[in-house]
């Protein structure tokens, strides 16, 4: 019994000291972001500010373009999320509840080209964006990667598991396709939805490579392209930078703590049965 | 997972029934499902498939962005062959993956451990707190790392001279810019893999380690013969994803290092941009490209069947 209890400890310390490694360097960030800048590199460096203040933020958003940045990438997050959603939905259903030729074929080649990574084809994706008239316009960074496999995926597993009968009898009521798809399987799909949605919004709002490949103009710029462009600078206000990067860290929290049950089941359906 | 079985209820077998009965009659259907899947077809095809293959044509050419594609064979490949920064960049990918991956697994499978059973006291909030750094963008986290592992700034080398060391070039130092590249990829990465670990252990079914016990195994004992062998799929599944994300490592190369000092820790993926976009050389880019996709087929191939070999199960 002993044995166990010291067990237990030896478990808690570790838990401890790992969790403290991995929140420290967020923490320290989003502390100093609340540093005056004559304090940020002073010693004796405190870990809480000994002046708290805003003024980083203030400054950070009245400095050229970030408040275009921040609308920028609600607007591209908010509307990619939207058609990932309903696409990749539309798609799984297809591949679920219908027998047709091609069916399997169609669903394997999406699967597979899970490994072809965006860096391997982005110079064809720029010709291809600039071709359709698409570069420098956000529509270019929502659109192309609207389609994704592991969307497909999750929406597939999920309602391969909804029942054919309720489907059988709004045909009977004779309901048509797109009304059962409407009124019917979107409705029963929220769980889902809200999986897709989550992964959707968090993965746009990060993303940093195609707004990289689409947008050379400043003003359709997005948060994560602001920022890796003010620390490519020669001289990095770092204090305006923390400031920002905090901004842009806020966001993806808050929707982790609001929904954190439907992460781990997101990744564990997307990873397991995968 | 647990997504999944929400809505399964308990009318279930029901519906299983009248499944096996109707899928082949009543939705043979081919317009409607066509119709759900054209939007995704049309994206998927226009941005992935055809680019897909159109990177392959390209690698055959001089292509630039304003100037005529020109053929010439498989030109771009032989330069590739003598192309020294090619090569360190293409052994920094291999240094790169090979380290974060293994160590990766190490640690997500060590925090797992520490947290599947559901037995302990706030282990759902430490879950969440190994996850937080996986939230994060890779642009933020090179930030952050930045000013942390900075020269004269940063608090790291603050706190070394603090308490009689001296500073340690972090990101200036060839060697150690590469460790701690591959450091920060494990610290933004691990809760991931973590997360999808946990599931995997939790699929073991807990008679085996009562058996076990009953058995009088130790808990080494019992941690090779059942824990690994069951984990080994989930292992793999690990493995795959965090080597193909080990091969994308942009964002935060871009952002720490630049890919320096001179060369040390540029990857494959850097030297494309830099070729495609800024020397105008899409053709000999896409060639690297090619190359790169060829290594990340290789790497996937060799787990896939170096796992498959050994799995007795299933």
């Amino acid at each position: 019994m002993n044995k166990q209890k010291v067990y237990n400890s030896i478990h808690y310390v570790l838990l401890i000291v790992l969790a403290l490694g991995t929140l420290l360097p967020v923490l320290w960030v989003i502390l100093s972001s609340f540093k005056p800048q004559s304090e940020l590199f002073r010693v004796p460096l405190t870990f809480l500010p000994q002046k708290w203040t805003v003024q980083n933020y203030v400054s950070s958003l009245q400095a050229g373009n970030f408040p275009v940045y921040f609308s920028n990438t609600v607007f591209v997050a908010v509307v990619s999320t939207f058609i990932t959603v309903m696409v990749n939905l539309m798609a799984g259903y297809a591949l679920a509840k219908y027998i047709f030729k091609g069916r399997n074929l169609i669903f394997t080649i999406m699967i597979a080209t899970l490994m072809i990574p965006l860096q391997v084809i982005m110079i064809p994706i720029f010709l291809q964006l600039k071709n359709l008239g698409m570069l420098n316009s956000l529509w270019g960074i929502i659109i192309p990667p609207a389609a994704t496999p592991t969307g497909v995926f999750l929406a597939r597993q999920y309602l391969v598991n909804l029942p054919d009968s309720l489907i059988e009898a709004a045909r009977i009521d004779g309901a048509k396709e797109y009304s059962i798809f409407f009124r019917l399987i979107l409705p029963m799909s929220k769980p889902i939805v809200a999986t897709i949605a989550i992964f959707s919004f968090m993965w746009r709002w990060n993303d940093y490579l195609w707004p990289l490949i689409v947008i050379t103009d400043n003003k359709k710029q997005t948060v994560q392209q602001a920022l890796a462009n003010f620390v490519g600078q020669l001289q990095i206000n770092w204090s305006d930078l923390l400031a920002m990067t905090t901004i842009a860290i806020i966001p993806v929290i808050i929707v982790f703590l609001a929904f954190q049950r439907f992460f781990f089941s997101g990744i564990a359906a997307g990873s397991v049965k995968g | 997972m647990r997504g999944s079985t929400i809505v399964s209820t308990d009318r279930q077998p029901v519906y299983h029934n009248h499944m096996k009965r109707h899928t082949k009659g009543n939705f043979h259907q081919t317009a409607a499902p066509l119709l759900f899947l054209l939007p995704n077809i049309l994206i998927f095809g226009l941005f992935i498939i055809v680019p897909a293959i159109q990177g392959l044509r390209m690698s055959l050419t001089e292509w630039g962005v304003f100037t005529t594609p020109r053929f010439i064979g498989f030109a771009n490949f032989v330069e590739l062959a003598q192309d020294a920064v090619f090569w360190k960049t293409f052994s920094n990918t291999i240094v790169y993956s090979l380290f974060t991956v293994s160590l990766i697994m190490v640690y997500a499978l060590a925090l797992a451990l520490l947290l599947y059973k559901n037995t302990i006291k706030g282990e759902k909030i430490f879950r969440s707190l190994f996850y937080i750094p996986s939230l994060l963008s890779m642009i933020t986290v090179g930030i952050a790392w930045r000013f942390i592992l900075g020269d004269e700034m940063g608090i790291i080398n603050y706190l070394l001279r603090r308490f009689g060391g001296s500073g340690i070039p972090w990101l200036t130092d060839s060697n150690l810019a590469m460790i701690s590249i591959i450091g920060v990829s494990i610290w933004a990465q691990a809760g991931y893999y973590m997360v999808i670990l946990i599931a995997g252990l939790q699929a073991i079914p807990i008679e085996l380690y009562e058996a076990a016990t009953i058995d009088g195994a130790s808990r080494t004992k019992t941690f090779t013969a059942i824990t690994i062998p069951l984990l080994r799929s989930t292992l793999l599944v690990v493995m795959v994803l965090s080597t193909i994300a080990s091969f994308k490592a942009y964002e935060l190369i871009s952002v720490m290092t630049k890919g320096g000092p001179g060369y040390a820790t540029k990857l494959i993926v850097q030297q494309v941009y830099q070729v495609a976009f800024l020397e105008d050389r899409m053709g000999y880019a896409s060639a690297m490209s090619i190359v790169l996709m060829l290594i990340i087929s290789i790497f996937t191939l060799v787990q896939f069947k170096f796992s498959g070999r050994e799995q007795g199960y299933e």
